[in-house]
């Protein structure tokens, strides 16, 4: 792979924040790209390709998940990112973050069990024509572990008819055939909803976490696929 | 000085799966006439304003932009002269 093929992740950091460095080392690591961490005081994000906001428990949940941490300074600087159609990527806590931000419609519910859920869960790809999925198969099946509290995703009607019209529901709980039943879903999330796009196409939330299933030796390398679509797609700063 | 005292539960029309569980254990007591059971947060804040108008508003702001989360929760508040 050449050079001019690397692209540069901006990994951001809020204080709780415990899935970044596994982010950090899926990208630089086992992925062969350009990675660093940027602090959430930040006020400018450099000369990133690509945002991720990884998981953790940032401000301890306090009030909501992400519901402070959707106010740090680098949050104004991502939400300008996304709005001039960059590429940015929120897992678990920062799906959460992404909601609380506006970036992507709905909100997080508890899990409708009131348990922390850690555990593989197949995912459904339902949208494989996306910047974040396009290295995926239609309607593939990805094995890709969960571990929220809360990720029973919560809309309206009306947002949830915008999702499906506009193809922006991405991933969805099923079981390894494929099926999307409400014994499939593991935390209650409507339509056993995953991982969804913004209108735009440019930001991705998702509640299962791709950077834990990069090495087989732990288990499952699908989530490269996730990763591998965002390098194939996003284009590089300085070109 | 002005406290208001605000209460955030989730919109009625969402299931509240912590409020049904305690609603269980009540159950589980015999007190079989209890229902309905909804758990939502208190927040108490103090505000240096002009007026009762003035801490109210204060508080929806608050409320509107950070405190609670539209998409899934309501909010009602009180105010008052401290």
């Amino acid at each position: 792979m050449g050079r001019e093929s690397v692209k540069k992740f901006g990994v951001v950091v809020f204080p709780g924040s415990n899935c970044d460095h596994d982010a950090y080392h899926a990208l630089k690591h086992v992925m062969q790209q350009d990675a660093e961490f940027i602090w959430h005081k930040n006020t400018t994000l450099g000369d990133v390709d690509a945002v991720i906001l990884p998981g953790g428990f940032s401000y301890g949940d306090y009030l909501r998940t992400g519901a402070i941490a959707r106010f740090s300074p680098v949050m104004r600087e991502v939400v300008k990112f996304a709005e001039a159609g960059g590429t940015v990527i929120g897992i678990c806590n920062g799906f959460q973050i992404l909601l609380e931000a506006g970036l992507l419609p709905g909100a997080m519910l508890r899990n409708r069990s009131l348990k922390f859920i850690c555990k593989y869960v197949t995912l459904k790809v339902e949208n494989a024509h996306t910047r974040f999925t396009s290295a995926c198969t239609p309607g593939g099946l990805l094995k890709i572990p969960i571990a929220h509290g809360e990720g029973n995703y919560f809309a309206d009607d009306d947002t949830l008819a915008e999702l499906c019209d506009n193809g922006q529901i991405v991933f969805r709980y099923s079981d390894e055939h494929g099926n999307t039943t409400d014994e499939t879903n593991p935390n209650g999330s409507l339509l056993n909803i995953a991982g969804i796009v913004n209108k735009q196409g440019n930001v991705l939330g998702m509640m299962p976490h791709p950077e834990r299933a990069v090495e087989s030796e732990l288990g499952s390398t699908d989530g490269r696929t996730i990763f591998t679509s965002i390098i194939n797609n996003v284009l590089h700063h300085s070109s | 000085m002005y406290q208001a005292t605000i209460i955030i539960t989730l919109r009625t029309s969402i299931l509240d799966v912590q409020g049904k569980a305690v609603e269980h254990g009540i159950h589980s007591l015999g007190m079989t006439t209890v229902s309905n059971v909804r758990i939502g947060k208190q927040v108490q804040l103090e505000i240096d304003a002009h007026s009762d108008e003035d801490a109210a508003r204060i508080t929806d702001e608050a409320c509107r932009k950070i405190l609670a989360n539209s998409v899934m929760e309501d909010y009602s508040y009180t105010v008052a002269k401290v």
